[in-house]
């Protein structure tokens, strides 16, 4: 690599980057063939950023086909209580109770673990880990012009441990009392006391070591995140010149920090109460007619404690996606951002609102109205920041040159989503409306929307557009278009039905709704989401095949630079190596989002200012 | 492999101030921090819940925060004999400052059984139960503070001290962790001792 100076640039931007880079005498090393010397340290335990985020990105994949596949069988149960799921006693076994009459239905038991499991791995592990945990790996060197993170070490042991949780987590599921089914949420007595149901014994103490080393995960990840985002930026590259997705890894990072060692603190009064007897969240409680001994205890508390994280998590799950949708939706509509400083801004307000509206998930615990104000007040200004980063997408779409392909398509559909799902959102945070709605399928409907599919069209956005970035090759077009046609329509199909039956009143986590005459009528549109689900589902298996298909026989990219986008990513070689330039690092001599200015179509943001140049933006 | 890193970690250095690994430390410190706020929060929501047993801290709890003040004291002069090379009294102060990390953890234990002795053991009330949470999961911090003056302290024996910037990170590193768990245990013992 020490001849890559030698040799003439094949691309304008290496030129300048050699003409005007940093040097950092990073090719005087004996680097790369360390890293990537044989199987087990390339593959395996990689230290290179752009390996571990292809190891949270497949890793999430293969949870979110086990989680997906997990709301199928409960939805199966719901949608067709009649129906037999006999089949399915070959994978489930004992959890399906078959009838005298040879009709197997789910185990009611098995239902809450299903429900409870599906929660957990669709929040932390997909679209926590998978989500960020992929992307801010990927792009956050690349972006800002960084051999690496500030520790690779921290980086593959900040993977190593969400392996390790997932392991743990999976393994629950097959203990002989069932995994933890006390809701993804874990409140107590449920998760407090072990003899309260089958899967608080055995099953609660695994799912709680499994967060644990989940939270040890993406403190190891944030910390990097967060120090390399403010100490190893390359010359030049200004914070107010960050492209939007890395702001939003940055703030991400930030509120992960801050909130899940308070999930931690959490789930070590509650260790305290399982274990050794003491009551924190434990109140006066008859077991089978025997008084226990715990008294005095809140549990209330522990809902505190866990919304304290719990809301920001759903910020960490939806900024990511948010970032990744202001890039795509820029480069592909071939405009600047519009308000780029409001984008900023507006993720900077969102981060620090979300942690003074916790309670509005508590209205109806018996949280005092008078503060419930406060939390309504609080919530519904987050409404401000989010309006701002729509009309800003909106109109960044506006007038622009638009290339519809998979990464902008689904970027359209995230808007589309975010503004669905966040219109319900500003009923929910109203404490008068929530006493209708709250824990109803209008609260599934709404959360799914705007935090679940809506970031899952964020992460497919990012995935179909960083691809090449990747592995060199492009996924099928025409595949990733069915693939967001079948997906829109389908999440819409499964999810807007479900606003109906929530405003009717419908609990959501119940078993079955026959002995209620007041929702027996939905028994079709039950059967409805059912079925609209399992084919979202097979729209999703189109996603994986066409995902691992490209990496081995997708079109090959032959210009490091395919969508003509400015950011420094795309200045690397195709086949980028450890240390990411072979050369010298770029500088950076401009914002990102210089489309369509005197008359060019990018420029690229290591290409100098040049005196003739109109103002900057 | 460390070489490649330790280069760039120079490199990222030579134009920022903090280095890398600093910055990392401070924003783990932070994050801990928030863990010992969340408990500490929790005990003032759940004391105005009613119910809550009063008693006094135990007055080794007192005399311990002389220790860990102490022990933050000599690791520090440690530190200032490690920049002088002067090596005789490096290896006299970051001794101390084991020994005194030693004597905190084993005075917290006293500690916790003058309160069971007093009347307050576990399990009775949640105030007590507080006391034991906050300051058994202090003291899990102190320990792996300990481990890292442990790695200093052998370092100190076996090899001759030089100032070599690697050598002074690390050290430094452990400082850092160091006088943070102190002061945090200053935080918890004014917040245990007014929120009577």
């Amino acid at each position: 690599m020490a001849t890559a100076t030698l040799t003439a640039p094949a691309t304008r931007d290496e030129g300048l980057i050699q003409e005007l880079g940093y040097d950092d005498h990073f090719h005087e090393h004996h680097h790369g063939d360390k890293y990537q010397s044989n199987f087990i340290s390339h593959y395996i335990f990689s230290m290179d950023h752009k390996m571990i985020a292809k190891q949270f990105l497949i890793t999430g994949m293969i949870w979110a086909i086990i989680g997906g596949l997990m709301s199928l069988v409960f939805r199966m149960q719901l949608g067709f209580p009649e129906e037999s799921i006999a089949w399915l006693k070959p994978v489930l076994g004992k959890w399906i109770a078959v009838s005298s009459d040879g009709v197997g239905s789910l185990t009611q038991d098995f239902y809450y673990a299903l429900v409870t499991m599906h929660g957990t791995i669709l929040v932390f592990f997909v679209l926590t880990a998978g989500l960020s945990g992929t992307f801010s790996n990927l792009l956050i060197p690349l972006m800002i012009g960084a051999r690496d993170m500030a520790s690779p070490l921290l980086n593959m042991l900040s993977y190593w441990f969400f392996f390790i949780s997932g392991m743990i987590m999976f393994s629950s599921l097959f203990l002989s009392t069932g995994p933890f089914a006390g809701g993804w949420v874990a409140y107590p007595p449920l998760s407090a006391l072990p003899q309260a149901m089958d899967g608080s014994g055995a099953g609660m103490t695994l799912w709680t070591i499994s967060l644990v080393m989940f939270v040890v995960s993406v403190l190891l990840g944030g910390i990097n995140y967060i120090t390399t985002v403010l100490n190893l930026r390359t010359k030049g590259m200004s914070m107010w010149r960050l492209p939007l997705p890395i702001w939003a890894f940055f703030v991400t990072a930030i509120l992960g920090l801050l909130s899940f060692p308070v999930l931690v603190s959490a789930f070590f009064l509650m260790m305290l109460d399982r274990g050794i007897g003491t009551s924190f969240y434990l109140s006066e409680i008859f077991i089978g007619g025997q008084a226990l001994d715990h008294v005095g205890g809140s549990p209330i508390l522990y809902q505190h404690l866990f919304w304290f994280l719990g809301h920001p998590e759903v910020y960490i799950i939806i900024l990511p996606a948010m970032g990744i949708v202001s890039e795509v939706l820029s480069v592909h509509a071939r405009k600047p951002i519009f308000g780029y400083k409001a984008m900023v801004f507006s993720i900077l307000a969102i981060g620090f609102l979300s942690f003074i509206v916790w309670a509005h998930h508590m209205f109806m615990s018996g949280v005092n109205p008078f503060i419930s104000n406060f939390f309504v007040v609080f919530t519904l200004i987050i409404a401000v920041p989010s309006a701002v980063k729509v009309f800003n997408w909106i109109a960044t779409l506006y007038g622009g040159n638009i290339r519809f392909n998979p990464a902008s398509l689904f970027g359209i559909g995230f808007v589309s989503m975010f503004i669905s799902g966040g219109l319900t959102g500003i009923w929910l945070g109203n404490s008068t409306l929530d006493i209708q709605l709250h824990d109803t399928y209008f609260v599934v409907a709404h959360f799914h929307i705007v935090m679940g599919v809506a970031a899952f069209f964020g992460m497919y956005a990012g995935v179909y557009h960083w691809f090449p970035k990747m592995y060199g090759r492009f996924m099928n077009e025409t595949l990733g278009k069915f693939h967001f046609w079948g997906t829109l329509i389908g999440a819409y199909c499964v999810f807007w039905p479900m606003h109906y039956i929530g405003m009717a009143g419908v609990p959501r986590r119940y078993y079955s709704f026959d002995a209620f005459d007041a929702f027996s009528h939905f028994a079709e549109l039950n059967k409805f989401i059912t079925i609209a689900a399992i084919i979202t589902f097979g729209f999703q298996l189109l996603f994986v095949l066409n995902f691992f298909y490209s990496i081995w026989k997708g079109r090959k990219l032959t210009t490091p630079n395919p969508y003509n986008a400015n950011t420094l990513e795309w200045t690397t070689p195709i086949e980028t190596g450890h240390g990411n330039w072979p050369g010298k690092l770029p500088t950076v001599q401009r914002w990102a989002y210089d489309y369509g200015k005197d008359g060019r179509e990018f420029i690229s943001q290591v290409e100098p200012v040049s005196e003739d140049e109109s103002p900057a933006h | 492999m460390e070489t490649t890193i330790k280069t760039e970690m120079e490199v990222a250095t030579r134009r920022n101030k903090v280095h890398p690994k600093k910055m990392a430390l401070w924003v783990a410190l932070v994050s801990l921090a928030m863990m010992f706020t969340a408990l500490t929060s929790a005990y003032i929501v759940r004391r105005s819940a009613g119910n809550w047993l009063e008693f006094s801290i135990p007055t080794i709890f007192y005399w311990n925060t002389l220790v860990i003040v102490a022990s933050s004291l000599t690791l520090h002069a440690a530190l200032g004999a490690f920049k002088r090379e002067a090596e005789g009294a490096y290896k006299t102060l970051i001794s101390a400052s084991f020994g005194l990390g030693i004597a905190f953890v084993v005075m917290q234990y006293a500690g916790w059984q003058q309160l069971a002795a007093e009347g307050v053991p576990l399990t009775i009330n949640p105030s007590g139960d507080f006391v034991y949470a906050i300051s058994g999961l202090h003291a899990l911090h102190v320990i792996g503070g300990i481990a890292a003056l442990a790695v200093a302290l052998v370092m100190a024996f076996i090899r001759k001290l030089r100032r070599t910037p690697a050598r002074q990170l690390r050290l430094e590193l452990t400082v850092t962790y160091w006088h943070f768990i102190g002061a945090l245990w200053i935080y918890l013992i004014l917040f245990l001792s007014l929120q009577r």
